[in-house]
């Protein structure tokens, strides 16, 4: 058999239930993986001895019936686990032990599968390069010095690094898709409703979204069916007809129409991102689905109407951080100095910043002109898609404007920084569920990603169209273990 | 539009966030570039537009108000950032 860490989550899967391999031994493989691996600092937490107990158990009462039958994975820091520490990337909650736990990670160990760790992310989630972590950068495994993206980026890490044959991250304004994106992995942002938020550190709740990040799309599917379902403890969390995505996957996407937005395009974009999508649409049609051009005039103003709701949003939710009940406090000489001693030393610099931008946009005077504003840009954004959709299926993008960048490169320019999200940020905004493939490389061997948007509660449509291009393209990540001595 | 140090100070009494000289002018400075960039939303017409507030076409809800997850008072407590039994602990607030 090949190496247990290199498989995907589907063979494992199969592997585990034909009994040709334990639990245990799985579990360690990943372990030992993890181990050699923590010069990429992908994990904020490890939780290695309580996973091998929970693999022994498993492998001495085994249930074949689940989905994860005695899988091993690590998720994103975001989501909380019962008695294993939160922190959200942040010095705030760096010693926050939830006494509950995620309903979408829940969902996960009711398969049976068992948590590694709590992987590296930015911190709130508020970052596209995870360099806004507390707990440090996380180096990509395509190359050194590489940023894996963000938020979810020691997701990404680990799992291109095969530290984890699948795992979950949250996207609020790209945080899987672009992290997949650079990574040469799988991401798909649900629609918004789809997958619960309770439990989740939430960034901007009209936005948030958690979804899986795989190594190909028959996982991502697969993972999708587990983690999406209605729950009564999010109050925006949507009950509605939930395919069987794995079961249900197809490669058959002849006739479905597939639109072509010409907004999608930047100043100054390197001609590798257009000549993919060019590819991208030639695979399309490959596969037997039609291209149709279609506008979405108003692309250009989604990003900076996100960066008035999503630190609206934030400020309002990241209020609670007082070092009052829970997290870390500073000493103050009276509640009001230790309030603000606490948060200038808890929050980190562009978490500081977001804050100051959401009360900014929500104080006296202000509201109406920027957050009412960008509120109604959104539902021009929205109405955009609404329009497009009475003409296609699905949409196809690049997902991101450049390939994965040094770190550092960056840090100083937060709009150039916000830039990585252009093509992400809308489908946030209008709800959407959108997939990111692997499609190719760039001239330094980078991977780089397409982008499939689909009409709301459509997830199956796109994992569908995601799951025919990925035979076209064939894709292989090179990695090299170039951080392993 | 330029956000100045006055203005900086005001928003982060509002946000309780301290903010030394230093700190203020760094910000001040970011946040003008990023306003400089949203700025681009007022070259839109949004006159007879509705704001969306959410995307999620659901009507919010009703539910009983009751304790689901009791007996777990030990846990939440333990998580609280000074040493006590039975209580939150604050800095004093009445003299």
């Amino acid at each position: 058999m090949s190496d247990i860490t290199s498989l995907t989550l589907t063979d494992l899967v199969k592997s585990i239930k034909d009994k040709k391999i334990s639990s245990e031994e799985t579990t360690k493989a990943f372990i030992d993986r993890g181990e050699k691996s923590r010069d990429l600092n992908s994990y904020i937490t490890e939780d290695f001895s309580n996973a091998i107990d929970k693999a022994k158990a498993f492998d001495q009462k085994p249930n074949f019936d689940l989905k994860l039958s005695g899988i091993p994975m690590a998720v994103k820091d975001l989501f909380c686990t019962n008695g294993v520490k939160t922190t959200a990337g942040s010095k705030i909650l760096n010693n926050f032990i939830p006494p509950y736990e995620s309903t979408v990670t829940q969902n996960i160990w009711n398969e049976g599968a068992i948590l590694l760790g709590k992987l590296n992310c930015d911190e709130f989630a508020m970052g596209s390069s995870n360099e806004t972590s507390f707990f440090g950068n996380v180096q990509s495994p395509i190359d050194k010095g590489l940023v894996p993206g963000g938020s979810s980026g020691g997701s990404a890490s680990a799992l291109a690094a095969n530290l984890t044959p699948i795992t979950i991250g949250t996207d609020t304004g790209g945080s899987i898709r672009q992290p997949a994106s650079f990574t040469g992995t799988v991401g798909l942002k649900p629609t918004y409703g789809s997958c619960s938020r309770y439990g989740i550190v939430a960034f901007a709740s009209s936005l948030d979204q958690a979804g899986p990040m795989s190594k190909n799309v028959k996982d991502c599917a697969l993972l999708q069916e587990i983690i999406s379902t209605y729950d009564e403890k999010d109050s925006t969390s949507i009950n509605f007809k939930r395919n069987a995505y794995s079961k249900e996957l197809t490669n058959n996407i002849k006739g479905k129409k597939i639109g072509i937005p010409k907004e999608y395009t930047v100043d100054g974009m390197p001609k590798e991102i257009e000549d993919l999508w060019t590819k991208g649409i030639e695979y399309a049609k490959d596969c037997g689905a039609e291209i149709v051009e279609i506008s979405l005039p108003h692309t250009n103003y989604a990003l900076p109407a996100y960066y008035i709701v999503a630190p609206a949003e934030a400020s309002s939710n990241l209020a609670r951080y007082d070092g009052v009940k829970y997290g870390f406090r500073s000493k103050g000489e009276n509640l009001i100095d230790m309030y603000e001693k606490t948060r200038s030393e808890g929050f980190g610099e562009e978490v500081q910043r977001r804050i100051m931008i959401g009360t900014y946009v929500l104080s006296s005077g202000y509201y109406d002109a920027y957050y009412i504003k960008a509120q109604k840009v959104r539902k021009l954004i929205k109405n955009d898609f609404d329009e497009a959709y009475k003409k296609v299926d699905a949409i196809l993008t690049p997902s991101t404007p450049s390939a994965a960048f040094k770190i550092g490169e960056k840090t100083n320019d937060p709009v150039s920084m916000y830039l990585n999200d252009i093509f992400t940020v809308p489908v946030n905004l209008a709800g959407l569920p959108a997939i990111s493939i692997p499609a190719g490389v760039d001239a330094k061997g980078y991977p780089l990603g397409l982008q499939i948007i689909g009409k709301a509660f459509d997830e199956q449509g796109i994992l569908n169209i995601a799951y025919a291009m990925e035979e076209k393209i064939e894709f292989k990540n090179k990695i090299t273990d170039w951080w392993i001595k | 539009m330029t956000i100045n140090l006055k203005t900086i100070k005001h928003i982060s009494k509002l946000s309780r966030i301290s903010v030394n000289d230093e700190k203020a002018k760094k910000l001040a400075g970011d946040m003008n570039s990023i306003f400089d960039f949203i700025e681009k939303l007022k070259e839109l017409d949004t006159d007879n537009v509705e704001p969306l507030t959410s995307v999620a076409e659901t009507t919010l809800k009703l539910r009983v108000d009751e304790v689901k997850s009791g007996n777990i008072r030990e846990q939440v407590l333990k998580n609280s950032p000074d040493e006590n039994e039975d209580f939150f602990v604050v800095p004093r607030v009445v003299e």
